[in-house]
């Protein structure tokens, strides 16, 4: 129960240097960002290191953020050092028009449906995936449903008139 | 002589192949559930697996970042629909941790009540219909008398008995009743015989132990590599259980055991959920028993801008109108930030990761359900084994549709 958050980022930050940013610990649970091209290295060091050992993947997920150029979506994997009992985030941004990720099916064998889920939802590359195919949705589907640019209501409804509740016709 | 013309067209291949493609689901009466698998059958050896997914999928993250957060609780409901409680508390956790919300342990305390009730009816299902698939009905049909007896537990708290969208953040919508309480002295009372009974119908049945040992068995590194998690994990020896790891709502409290088995075939994930089930009973009878230590009329935190108040309070008080109506409304904004909260659902880890950038609905919200990554080891815990050891896999995995497509 050694493992404190300061310590593993301190043997990140020995070991990548400015490869790594944005440190923080929002409830405790350490979470930094990894370039683009750097987060199976990453992952690989946090898996193989004999102190650190964060060997179980508990979950990938990504996020998009329209505003942010060049780093529209973002990659978010959830680790856990079952041992240690202590957990991380890592986050990778990527462009929305180049989504090119490097996969870490050779590391988990649970990132495979993680990242084809992904892959169905925000159109995220993993690069070196053996099977990036839909998983939930149907596979004649064209977009990737949960990015942003596709609001869950039809914004051109005109059944239904906001400004009756006071909203100014768009939430 | 029959014209060359006339033969039907096979495709490439067809008749050489030595295996069978058999389609297993996706509405097969032995699956329980909307799964399909894409069988290569040899004989009634199985070759290969391919599972499809998502013929349930109703979007659930989607429709997330339009809700206010009070009405996503109903969408949990939804997920692991055999243990709704569970999902409900994980929800409502999860807000709270991103409020910092610190609730009563009176509170804590009626909901490990709720979430340990919820946990033994997801495993008697899953326990009991293991036996089912090897040809015991007997067994099933008689523990639902007690499942039937949680669901009126839950009717009784919340007023709705499968999706109970019970629990509001801070606390419970009302107190628990006499009657609530009466019944789970009752359950306490009579169903420790009835799973006596129940396991003595199966654990050393010689027929069960047959069709249920060897089958789809896991070594615990590759269980870990699976992202497998709760009962399935444990049966591969592997004892983490988030209640004991990062204890939420006061599970460290309690005084319980987490069984293990060796060696995480269907047998010993049966008898997991079977240890499971007699450890929720004890946990159930201390937290009945700290409850009456604790003042009886506390059934929520006092945090007025998220919780809705008293009817009576809002037709003769200024301030119960406001938050009243703020919090109907939707219009109580929730504080910037990013989550990740965990708790032991009936069949794993049970994740929310929530980013909320300070609006009325998430920003992002995103489950983590054990039931999605676990599944995809099915192929190869079937591979070369039996057609009817696969069905006995499947139910011994507790695969519930409606996590796996969220």
């Amino acid at each position: 129960m050694s493992l404190t958050n300061e310590r593993i980022q301190q043997r990140l930050t020995e070991k990548f240097g400015d490869v790594l940013s944005g440190f923080e610990e929002p409830f405790g649970l350490l979470t930094l960002t990894a370039q683009k091209d750097y987060n199976l290295k990453v992952m690989q060091f946090l898996f193989d290191d004999e102190e650190l050992r964060f060997r179980f993947l508990t979950d990938i997920t990504a996020v998009h953020y329209p505003e942010k150029k060049n780093e529209e979506l973002a990659v978010v994997y959830h680790l856990h050092n079952l041992q240690d009992n202590i957990r991380l985030r890592l986050k990778v941004f990527t462009p929305v028009t180049k989504p090119d990720v490097f996969t870490a099916t050779s590391l988990y064998e649970s990132a495979n449906w993680m990242e084809r889920e992904t892959y169905d939802f925000f159109g995220i590359n993993f690069v070196g995936h053996p099977n990036l195919i839909r998983v939930l949705n149907v596979d004649e589907m064209t977009y990737f449903p949960m990015r942003k640019e596709y609001p869950l209501e039809d914004a051109m409804r005109i059944d239904k008139d906001d400004e009756m509740f006071g909203r100014g016709g768009n939430i | 002589m029959l014209d060359q013309k006339q033969h039907i067209k096979l495709p490439e291949g067809s008749i050489e192949k030595d295996t069978t493609t058999l389609n297993l689901g996706p509405t097969h009466p032995a699956t329980h559930g909307v799964f399909q698998n894409i069988l290569e059958i040899d004989g009634e050896r199985i070759v290969s697996a391919v599972p499809t997914v998502g013929y349930i999928h109703r979007a659930f993250e989607k429709i997330a970042e339009r809700r206010p957060y009070y009405q996503i609780t109903p969408l949990t409901d939804r997920l692991n629909y055999c243990s709704a409680p569970i999902n409900n508390m994980g929800w409502l956790l999860t807000v709270e941790k991103l409020l910092g919300i610190e609730v009563p342990k009176r509170v804590d305390y009626l909901r490990v009540i709720i979430m340990e009730l919820a946990r033994i009816a997801d495993h008697l299902i899953c326990s009991s219909v293991m036996g089912v698939d090897t040809g015991a009905l007997t067994g099933f049909v008689y523990v639902m008398t007690y499942r039937e007896l949680i669901y009126e537990i839950y009717e009784e708290i919340c007023g709705s008995r499968l999706t109970t969208n019970i629990g509001r953040i801070g606390g419970f919508e009302r107190n628990f009743t006499p009657t609530a309480f009466a019944k789970i002295e009752r359950f306490l009372a009579e169903y420790p015989a009835v799973l006596k009974e129940f396991e003595t119908l199966l654990t050393r049945n010689r027929i069960f132990m047959e069709r249920t040992q060897g089958v789809g068995a896991i070594s615990a590194e590759r269980a870990l590599s699976y992202g497998f998690t709760g009962p399935n994990l444990r049966a591969a020896g592997v004892d983490y259980d988030v209640r004991v790891a990062n204890p939420y709502s006061s599970y460290q409290d309690f005084d319980f055991t987490v069984p293990v088995g060796t060696t995480g075939d269907s047998y010993d994930r049966f008898l997991v959920r079977n240890a499971e089930m007699w450890e929720s009973i004890s946990i159930i009878r201390q937290a009945m028993e700290k409850l009456k230590s604790l003042p009886a009329d506390v059934y929520h935190a006092d945090v007025p801008a998220y919780y809705l108040p008293d009817k009576k309070d809002v037709y003769t008080k200024m301030e119960a109108l406001i938050y009243h109506f703020k919090i109907v409304m939707g219009e109580t904004d929730i504080l910037p930030g990013e989550v990740y909260n965990a708790v032991e659902g009936a069949n794993g880890e049970l994740g929310f990761y929530l980013i909320s950038d300070g609006g009325r609905s998430p920003y992002r919200l995103h489950f983590r359900r054990p039931c999605f990554i676990y599944y995809q080891a099915y192929p190869e815990l079937i591979k070369g084994s039996m057609l009817s050891d696969a069905i006995v896999c499947m139910s011994s995995l507790n695969l519930i549709a409606g996590e796996l497509d969220a």
